[in-house]
C-alpha cells in the first residue's frame, strides 16, 4: 500500500481526544512486539484487543470492549430507552459517540411507528445527542453513518441491527446486537464480546462486466451457507477486493449477516482512506492482519469466473448463476436497502433503464439509501431516468425490505429485489416470493418483466 | 431460575427445520410494538398459524440448526417468552438470537441431534446441572453444550441489565442517582428481568432471575461457548 497508508499510520493516535488512555498499537509497534514473541493476530483481534486494553486476545475468550460509536434507529432503540430508565440510567455514556436516525418505517407509516419515532426524537432532545438526522437529512443508518463521516478505520461500532456488519468495510469491528445490548452499551459505552474466529475470503482476478459485489457475496453465501460464517469474522482480501469502491465493499460486509457472521471486515487501503478523508478530519488507527495470523477457514474465489447471481426463494444461500435461473415473470422489482441503494447502485440501474421503459405490469420501486444519495441522484439526472422509465422513487427508508411499507407484497406475488433476505414473509405476505440480485439484474428484469441477465443490456 | 432450580420440564414443540429465522419467529410487520403479549399473539405464525393458539405456558421449543438467524430483533425472544415458552433447545443457534436470549435470562440449550430425536408433545426434561436433555420413557438422553461460565453468570443475574444496573450505580455520583423509590431500586435486587407485561404473568418459572446478582463478573474469562 502506498504513501497515504504510511501517513495514516504516522497520524494514528490513540483515539486522540475521544477516548483517552486507551493503548492502541500502531503498525510499527505491532511489528516490534511480534519480534518479542507475541501471538500473531488478525485485524479483528487487534481492534478488539486495543479496545479491551489488552496486548492480545484469542478467539473464544470473552472481552469487555470499549465502544467508539453506538448507532440507534427507531425500531430497536425505544425498547432500549425504556430499559435504561428501568435500571435508573439517566444519561447516555457519551452523547458525542451516539448517532441516531429514524430509518425503518419513515416517514411514519402508521400511528404505532409514529410513536416509535417520537420516542426516539424526544430522547435525543433529552440527552442532548448532537448527531441526529431527521427526515430530509436521514438515511438507512448503515449507509448514512459512513456518508456523514462517522466511520473511520479501527473503530468499534454496534447498532441494534444485524446489518451493522456493513460498517466493517472500513476496517472496523462492527456487530449487530439486540435492544438489551444496546441499552447496556448506551449506559456504559462498553459491551462484552466473544472474540470471533476469523475466516478469510480471498478473491483473486477481477469481476467481469455486469458482475458486481452483490453477485460475489451471493455466490460466497451459496458456497458456505447461511451459517457458513456463524459467530465468525469474515475478512476479505485479494485483488478483486482491492479494485472495489467503498460502496461495493459495503455490499460485501453488509451480507456477512446472511452468512451468520458476527462481523465482516475489509482491511483499509488507499480507497478506504480517500473516502474517509473526504468526510472527516478526526484521527483514526489503521490495523492490519499479521501475515501469519490464524484463520479457521480460507475460501478462495476467482472473480473472473463469476456470472450474475440470483438467490432463489427462500434463503439467501439459494444463489444460482443467472444462466441456470428460469426467466420467471416478476410482479415487482425493488431497488433499495442497506445492501444496494447507494449512488453507485442507482447509477448501475439507471444505466440500463435510461431510454427504456419498465415492462407493463411490473411495479418498479427505487428507494435511495440516504437523503444524500437521493439528492445526488437528482443532480445526476438518475431520478428523472427512473421516472421516465416508469419507476416510482421513494424517500429513503428500509421500507419493504423487511415488509414495512413502500412495496409490501401480496399473496402469490413475486419480487426481484436488491435487498438482503428472501425469507418467507420477509417482504410481506408469507405466500409471496423474493429473489435477490444486483441492481443491474433488477433493472434488466424490470425492463423485460422476467428474471434477466443484465449483460444483455451492457454489451 | 433460583439457585436450587436445576431442572426444567415441559412439553416439546418441535420445529425440526434448520435456519428458522427471526422473521419467522416474529414477522417485521409486528415490530411496531415491543409488548410481549401483543408479540406473543403472532409468534411463529408464518410457520405454524396454529402455534399462537396452541402454545402453553412452560412449553419447550425443540428446533434444528442455526435457530434465530437473520434480523437482530430481540422481539423474537420477547415473543417466545411472552407466549410462555420456557426454553428453546436447538441443534445450534444464530449468534444474535443466542446473545439476546442470554441477555434476557432466557434459557437456550445448544444440543446437537435434538431436532431429530424429539417429537411433538414429548415430555422434555432439561437437567441444567447435569448438562442433559432427556425424554423419560422415550429413551432420549442427550448431552448439551454448556453455555460457559460467563453466560451462566448473566443467566444467574437475571440478564445483562441487572448486571449493568449495578455497574452504573457503582460509578454514579449521589446527586445523579435515581430518586429513592424509583425503578432503579428494584434493579438492585433482580429477582427477574426488569420488564413486565401481562404475558409475563403466565410464564412458567424458567431460566431468569437469580438469587444473587453477580456484578463481580470478570469479562476476560475464557469460555468455549459463551454467550458467543
Amino acid at each position: 500500500m502506498g504513501g497515504v497508508m504510511e501517513k495514516a499510520r504516522a497520524r494514528a493516535r490513540a483515539g486522540a481526544g475521544e477516548i483517552p488512555a486507551r493503548p492502541r498499537p500502531d503498525a510499527e509497534q505491532d511489528g516490534a512486539a511480534r519480534c518479542g514473541g507475541r501471538r500473531p493476530m488478525t485485524i479483528t483481534e487487534k481492534i478488539l484487543a486495543a479496545h479491551a486494553g489488552r496486548d492480545h486476545v484469542v478467539p473464544g475468550e470473552i472481552v469487555d470492549v470499549e465502544l467508539d460509536l453506538v448507532i440507534c434507529h427507531e425500531i430497536t432503540t425505544p425498547p432500549a430507552i425504556r430499559m435504561m430508565r428501568e435500571i435508573g440510567v439517566t444519561r447516555v455514556f457519551d452523547p458525542d459517540r451516539v448517532l441516531v436516525t429514524p430509518d425503518h418505517f419513515v416517514p411514519n407509516k402508521d400511528i404505532l411507528t409514529a410513536e416509535l419515532s417520537r420516542r426516539l426524537r424526544e430522547w435525543v432532545k433529552e440527552q442532548g445527542i448532537p448527531h441526529y438526522f431527521e427526515i430530509g437529512n436521514h438515511g438507512i443508518y448503515a449507509a448514512l453513518a459512513p456518508e456523514k463521516g462517522f466511520i473511520r478505520p479501527g473503530m468499534t461500532i454496534i447498532c441494534g441491527d444485524s446489518h451493522t456488519t456493513t460498517l466493517g468495510a472500513f476496517g472496523c469491528f462492527a456487530a449487530g446486537v439486540g435492544s438489551t445490548d444496546l441499552a447496556a452499551a448506551l449506559a456504559t459505552g462498553r459491551l462484552w464480546f466473544r472474540v470471533p474466529e476469523s475466516m478469510r475470503i480471498e478473491v483473486r482476478g477481477r469481476l467481469p462486466v455486469g458482475v458486481y459485489a452483490k453477485d460475489l457475496i451471493l455466490y460466497v453465501i451459496s458456497k458456505i451457507g447461511v451459517d457458513g460464517a456463524r459467530y465468525r469474522a469474515m475478512e476479505w482480501a485479494g485483488e478483486a477486493i482491492a479494485a472495489l469502491s467503498m460502496e461495493a465493499r459495503m455490499t460485501l460486509t453488509n451480507m456477512a449477516a446472511e452468512a451468520g457472521a458476527k462481523s465482516g471486515i475489509v482491511p483499509p487501503d488507499d480507497v478506504t482512506l480517500e473516502y474517509v478523508r473526504q468526510r472527516t478530519d478526526r484521527p483514526f488507527t489503521v490495523y492490519e492482519s499479521d501475515p501469519d495470523a490464524g484463520y479457521v477457514e480460507c475460501v478462495e474465489v476467482d472473480a473472473s469466473t463469476l456470472e450474475p447471481v440470483v438467490a432463489l426463494p427462500s434463503l439467501p444461500s439459494n444463489g444460482r448463476f443467472i444462466s441456470e435461473v428460469e426467466p420467471v415473470p416478476i410482479d415487482q422489482v425493488y431497488i433499495g436497502s442497506c445492501t444496494n441503494a447507494r449512488i453507485e447502485d442507482l447509477r448501475e440501474a439507471a444505466r440500463i433503464l435510461r431510454g427504456r421503459r419498465v415492462a407493463p405490469g411490473v411495479r418498479t420501486i427505487v428507494v435511495p439509501a440516504t437523503s444524500g444519495v437521493w439528492r445526488q441522484a437528482l443532480a445526476e439526472g438518475l431520478l428523472a431516468t427512473f421516472a421516465d422509465a416508469g419507476c416510482v422513487v421513494s424517500t429513503p427508508t428500509c421500507g419493504a425490505c423487511l415488509g414495512g411499507h413502500m412495496g409490501v407484497l401480496g399473496q402469490g406475488e413475486r419480487c426481484l429485489s436488491t435487498t438482503n433476505r428472501n425469507f418467507v414473509g420477509r417482504m410481506g405476505h408469507p405466500g409471496a416470493e423474493v429473489y435477490l440480485a444486483s441492481p443491474a439484474t433488477a433493472a434488466a428484469t424490470a425492463v423485460t418483466g422476467r428474471i434477466t441477465d443484465p449483460r444483455e443490456f451492457l454489451q | 431460575m433460583n439457585a436450587t432450580t436445576t431442572t426444567l420440564r415441559g412439553r416439546a414443540r418441535v420445529f425440526a427445520r434448520a435456519h428458522i429465522n427471526t422473521d419467522e419467529i416474529i414477522p417485521a410487520r409486528y415490530l411496531n410494538t415491543a409488548d410481549e403479549a401483543t408479540l406473543a399473539a403472532h409468534v411463529m405464525e408464518d410457520i405454524d398459524p396454529e402455534f399462537p393458539a396452541t402454545v402453553r405456558a412452560g412449553d419447550i421449543i425443540v428446533a434444528g440448526a442455526d435457530f434465530g438467524c437473520g434480523s437482530s430483533r430481540e422481539h423474537a425472544v420477547w415473543a417466545l417468552r411472552g407466549a410462555g415458552v420456557q426454553a428453546v433447545i436447538a441443534d445450534s443457534f444464530a449468534r444474535i438470537f443466542f446473545r439476546n436470549a442470554i441477555n434476557n435470562g432466557f434459557r437456550v440449550i445448544e444440543c446437537p441431534g435434538a431436532a431429530a430425536a424429539f417429537q411433538e408433545g414429548d415430555d422434555v426434561v432439561i437437567d441444567l446441572a447435569g448438562g442433559r436433555v432427556c425424554a423419560p420413557g422415550r429413551g432420549i438422553d442427550l448431552a448439551f453444550v454448556p453455555p460457559g461460565e460467563f453466560a451462566e453468570r448473566l443467566l444467574a443475574a437475571g440478564g445483562l441489565l441487572p448486571y449493568v444496573a449495578g455497574r452504573v450505580q457503582a460509578r454514579t455520583a449521589p446527586n445523579e442517582a435515581a430518586p429513592a423509590g424509583s425503578e432503579a431500586g428494584a434493579a438492585q435486587a433482580p429477582s427477574r428481568a426488569p420488564r413486565t407485561s401481562p404475558a409475563r404473568e403466565r410464564r412458567a418459572p424458567a431460566g431468569g432471575a437469580g438469587s444473587t446478582p453477580s456484578n463481580a463478573l470478570t469479562p476476560e474469562q475464557r469460555s468455549p461457548q459463551e454467550a458467543r
